[in-house]
């Protein structure tokens, strides 16, 4: 067990640094959705070393899951920046105020 | 100080580091290289957790999916570098905040055991943790075919949940970023379709025979 402990050390430490990827970039959208995929990479590697550490395979089964919403949420957040882009020109994070939230 | 010590230590290291410089980069498309840096140790540090298919699921899907379309959007879009490293300092006290909050959550949630560093009591011996690993004493399977076993056995609901979500995400991004022309001629397949023989055949010289 004292072994998986480095691993879950490492998955919180990357996890933590995709947190504060997004409080700190406030500027760059493509850096906080890069950050998000760290976290779920984090999550992901959490999952894994539990699954093994805890000898259940359900784990593995979920971080697969999780992978596939991972790649689906890049996708799809990548197509809404693109069509961003193409309307309004930037990207900038200032300037998405659209909705007046 | 074994080899797969050194590995750990390697591959954690740099993982972290390229991490970090993930979001400190001033160019995204170094931000994005120093993410592939960060999948493919980490693939290397699934390799030494003995999850091998996993490993390789995260090389195909991260860095050659994800990643990828990160490093095609980053150049495809026009950003400009100069501007967006002002003002670093303004969100580091609520950002450092909000992580030390999660740091002390994790090692509260966590018992004082799993954690060496801060080990205040002997509580190793009844940790809820502490399993066998029956697995190498019964038989060993390779990890593909272990997973293979169960995803398509007990757990295929959830195989078929991932491929739905995956068809949503494929049919958003290609109804998000269809851009409509005026200049390109498409095919109308229901228009085509729809046209009557009667209705477009005419016979124009008819008076003359």
């Amino acid at each position: 067990m004292i072994q998986e402990v480095k691993y879950l050390t490492v998955s919180m430490i990357l996890f933590l640094l995709g947190i504060w990827g997004i409080f700190l970039n406030r500027k760059n959208i493509i850096i906080m959705l890069m950050s998000i995929e760290l976290m779920l990479l984090a999550v992901n590697l959490n999952l894994l070393v539990f699954s093994v550490c805890l000898d259940d395979m359900m784990g593995q089964i979920f971080a697969l899951l999780v992978l596939t919403v991972a790649a689906a949420e890049s996708a799809i957040g990548l197509a809404i920046l693109v069509v961003y882009y193409r309307i309004r020109g930037t990207i900038a994070v200032e300037f998405i105020h659209l909705m007046k939230g | 100080m074994t080899i797969e010590t050194v590995l750990f230590s390697l591959f954690s290291s740099i993982a972290l580091i390229s991490g970090l410089m993930v979001i400190r980069a001033k160019n995204p498309i170094h931000s994005v290289l120093f993410l592939i840096l960060v999948f493919c140790n980490v693939s290397g540090l699934l390799v030494l957790l003995g999850v091998e298919f996993f490993a390789m699921i995260f090389l195909v899907v991260y860095v050659g999916a994800i990643a990828v379309l990160f490093l095609f959007v980053v150049m495809m879009l026009n950003i400009q570098i100069a501007e967006m490293q002002e003002n670093v300092l303004r969100y580091l006290p609520v950002g450092g905040m909000v992580g030390l909050i999660f740091l002390l959550e994790i090692f509260l949630v966590i018992e004082n055991d799993l954690i060496p560093v801060f080990q205040l009591t002997d509580s190793t011996a009844h940790s809820a943790l502490n399993f066998e690993m029956f697995v190498n004493k019964i038989q060993s399977i390779p990890n593909i075919e272990a997973i293979g076993q169960i995803l398509y056995t007990h757990s295929f609901y959830f195989f078929i949940l991932a491929s739905l979500i995956l068809l949503v995400a494929m049919i958003g991004a290609i109804v998000l970023t269809m851009h409509k022309t005026t200049l390109v001629k498409r095919q109308e397949v229901f228009k085509q379709n729809a046209i009557d023989f009667a209705k477009t055949i005419h016979k124009i010289r008819s008076a003359q025979e």
